[in-house]
């Protein structure tokens, strides 16, 4: 069939859609039916016969060995707590599994194709259309049964069970969808618990920071002091982790509104991602370069947090501090805007 | 015994007995004390030894007087624990210009890297080399040292302290391996790219608590093949690679047919 290829002068018009043959492409093409059945060398020589059987037989005995193994290494390792012993275990446990399973799944296949008949077989399709009788007796049967209900003549009867059939999804619906709309207070994400006063304090043990402790180089990971007192800490630790630095005095750039939010170099910053939200924590202290390891937004905490690399389009959002009487660092207000991701910023 | 109990009232009986506890609590004491290295204060020679060593090793970059130029930092203030972390596991000399001083086989043997630490100490106060008992991983609470870890270090050096990659050819390097001395000295200094984290941010205990967690790493996961434990990049390039590759050729071979 050396004229099956279509050649480079078939168009398609653009008013019918229809493809219409030129040259020596046919006007239709002809079923090539099946290819010629090879048989295979199993079917006709002995030798090859019994190779498969054995190779089949192989297989089975892998399954068999592998599921021997296991059942050994259960009674093996049998309660030792070491992890060299677990790791060990494990492995072999594993290794076991795969061959026990494997190797029956790889013989049924092998003995399939090698040994089983390998007649080719065709199905013609039939066309989906039923005929016209058991068409007519469909209909029938349909309309007699609308005729019995008597659902044409008794309206208040069709009304009620249309109402019924209607309103009985209303008792799933209903649950739903008013809890969907069970907090739609948006305005808590744009405010984190932090307040005026509330001390820094180190993540995890919750016990506050004095200014005089953070030296230059240091890094804190900071939770708001009274954050184990919110009902929801979780919730409201993943809105206020703060990161806090000193730097050198010299090295830090202030913009003019924002001189009085730092303690002499210390400054604290949102660690939430202003990308998509990952704690941002990668801190070099020596480019003051603070990294996301999710998408490698790098942030400047000499210079405001800002952008200096990657997909974050913001600067975190920074904490105003000060110390109180004591020497501890304490926040001046909460953030002044949404943290997390750039979406909030549009809620401003 | 006779002989002895007899003799008990001896008027000498005192003065034998006072100089035989006094040999016994100097045996012991010789014994059971701190090894002369370990608690040795350095010496005036130590400090002149380093000195020199300095001079003809360091002075090249760090000075002279130790208080750094354009290209290296000053050392004035850095304490024993900087000298000691960074020749010891052979970060400095650097041998080239590169993002990170990368550990590798150190240049001086113990009491020359002793001698060096003598010197900075003796430039201006620092932080010193810690005790054998303040880096004990037996002493430590690994599970407390788990939650600090997970804080503290796990963004950079990953979650089983096996490092991670950082910005312009820097990177967190794999603890493994790592001498509990310089992890103490490491987070008590803060060398290269790592903030400082100082005692009263993490205290001596909390330090000895994160080497005993990385510690237990050390034993491997109970899990089978870790893959170098670096994360979900390696784990899924095998997944999606090596085994969606060996599911695609047993389809394959599926629907191949017998020969």
């Amino acid at each position: 069939m050396s004229n099956d290829r279509p050649s480079s002068d078939l168009t398609v018009p653009a008013a019918t859609g229809a493809v219409s043959a030129r040259g020596d492409v046919p006007e239709r093409f002809e079923n090539p039916g099946l290819p010629p059945h090879q048989p295979r060398r199993a079917d006709s020589e002995p030798a090859a016969d019994k190779r498969a059987e054995r190779q089949v037989v192989a297989l089975f005995g892998v399954s068999i060995l592998g599921t021997i193994g296991v059942i050994v290494t259960y009674f093996v390792y049998p309660h030792d707590p070491s992890i060299e012993s677990m790791r060990t275990a494990n492995m072999l446990l594993g290794i076991g599994l795969f061959l026990g399973m494997f190797g029956i799944g790889a013989a049924a296949v092998h003995w399939a194709k090698t040994l089983m008949s390998d007649h080719e077989q065709a199905e013609a399709r039939h066309p989906q259309r039923s005929d016209a009788e058991v068409r007519a007796g469909a209909l029938q049967a349909l309309s007699d049964g609308a005729q019995d209900s008597g659902i044409g003549r008794r309206g208040l009867l069709k009304g009620a069970v249309v109402s019924a059939v209607a309103l009985a999804p209303l008792s799933i619906a209903v649950p739903l969808i008013g809890q969907l709309g069970g907090d739609w207070d948006v305005s808590k994400f744009r405010h984190t618990m932090w307040r005026s006063g509330t001390r820094l304090a180190r993540d995890p043990s919750g016990t506050p920071i004095r200014a005089a402790d953070v030296t230059i180089g240091s890094v804190y990971h900071v939770i708001p002091e009274d954050l184990r007192e919110s009902d929801h800490w979780i919730e409201e630790k993943a809105k206020a982790i703060v990161l806090l630095v000193r730097l050198d005095p010299q090295d830090l750039v202030e913009s003019d509104e924002r001189r009085d939010w730092s303690h002499e170099g210390i400054v604290a910053y949102s660690k939430v991602c202003t990308h998509v939200g990952c704690p941002v924590a990668l801190y070099e202290q020596q480019t003051h370069h603070l990294l996301c390891p999710c998408h490698q937004s790098t942030f400047d905490m000499a210079d405001g947090a800002k952008v200096v690399f990657g997909p974050a389009s913001r600067a975190l959002p920074q904490l105003p501090i000060t110390v109180d009487d004591a020497g501890y660092l304490v926040a001046q207000s909460d953030f002044h805007e949404p943290v997390g991701p750039s979406y909030w910023e549009r809620l401003k | 015994m006779k002989a002895i109990a007899a003799r008990r009232n001896h008027r000498f009986a005192p003065v034998v007995l006072l100089a035989l506890a006094l040999l016994v609590t100097g045996g012991l004491y010789a014994a059971f004390a701190p090894s002369a290295s370990s608690a040795q204060t350095p010496s005036a020679s130590d400090v002149e030894i380093g000195s020199r060593l300095f001079q003809a090793n360091c002075a090249t970059c760090h000075g002279p007087d130790a208080a750094g130029r354009a290209e290296a930092p000053s050392l004035i203030g850095v304490g024993a624990a900087s000298v000691d972390f960074q020749v010891a596991t052979g970060r400095m000399p650097m041998q080239m210009n590169s993002p990170q001083a990368p550990a590798k086989p150190p240049q001086f043997d113990d009491e020359q890297v002793r001698q060096l630490a003598a010197y900075v100490a003796s430039l201006a106060p620092g932080p010193a080399i810690p005790t054998a008992e303040q880096v004990d991983p037996e002493l430590g609470d690994a599970a407390n040292g788990m939650v600090l870890f997970r804080t503290n270090c796990a963004m950079c050096h990953g979650a089983a302290g096996k490092g991670g990659a950082l910005t312009e050819g820097k990177y967190a390097p794999t603890l493994e391996g790592v001498e509990p001395r310089h992890i103490y000295e490491a987070m008590t200094t803060g060398p290269q790219s790592m903030p400082v984290f100082n005692d009263a941010n993490l205290n001596p205990e909390e330090k000895r608590d994160i080497i005993a967690f990385l510690a237990e790493q050390e034993r491997g996961a109970a899990g089978g093949a870790e893959l170098g434990s670096i994360g979900p990049v390696a784990e899924g390039l095998w997944a999606w690679v090596v085994g969606i590759g060996l599911l695609i050729a047993c389809a394959v071979w599926i629907g191949a047919k017998s020969s």
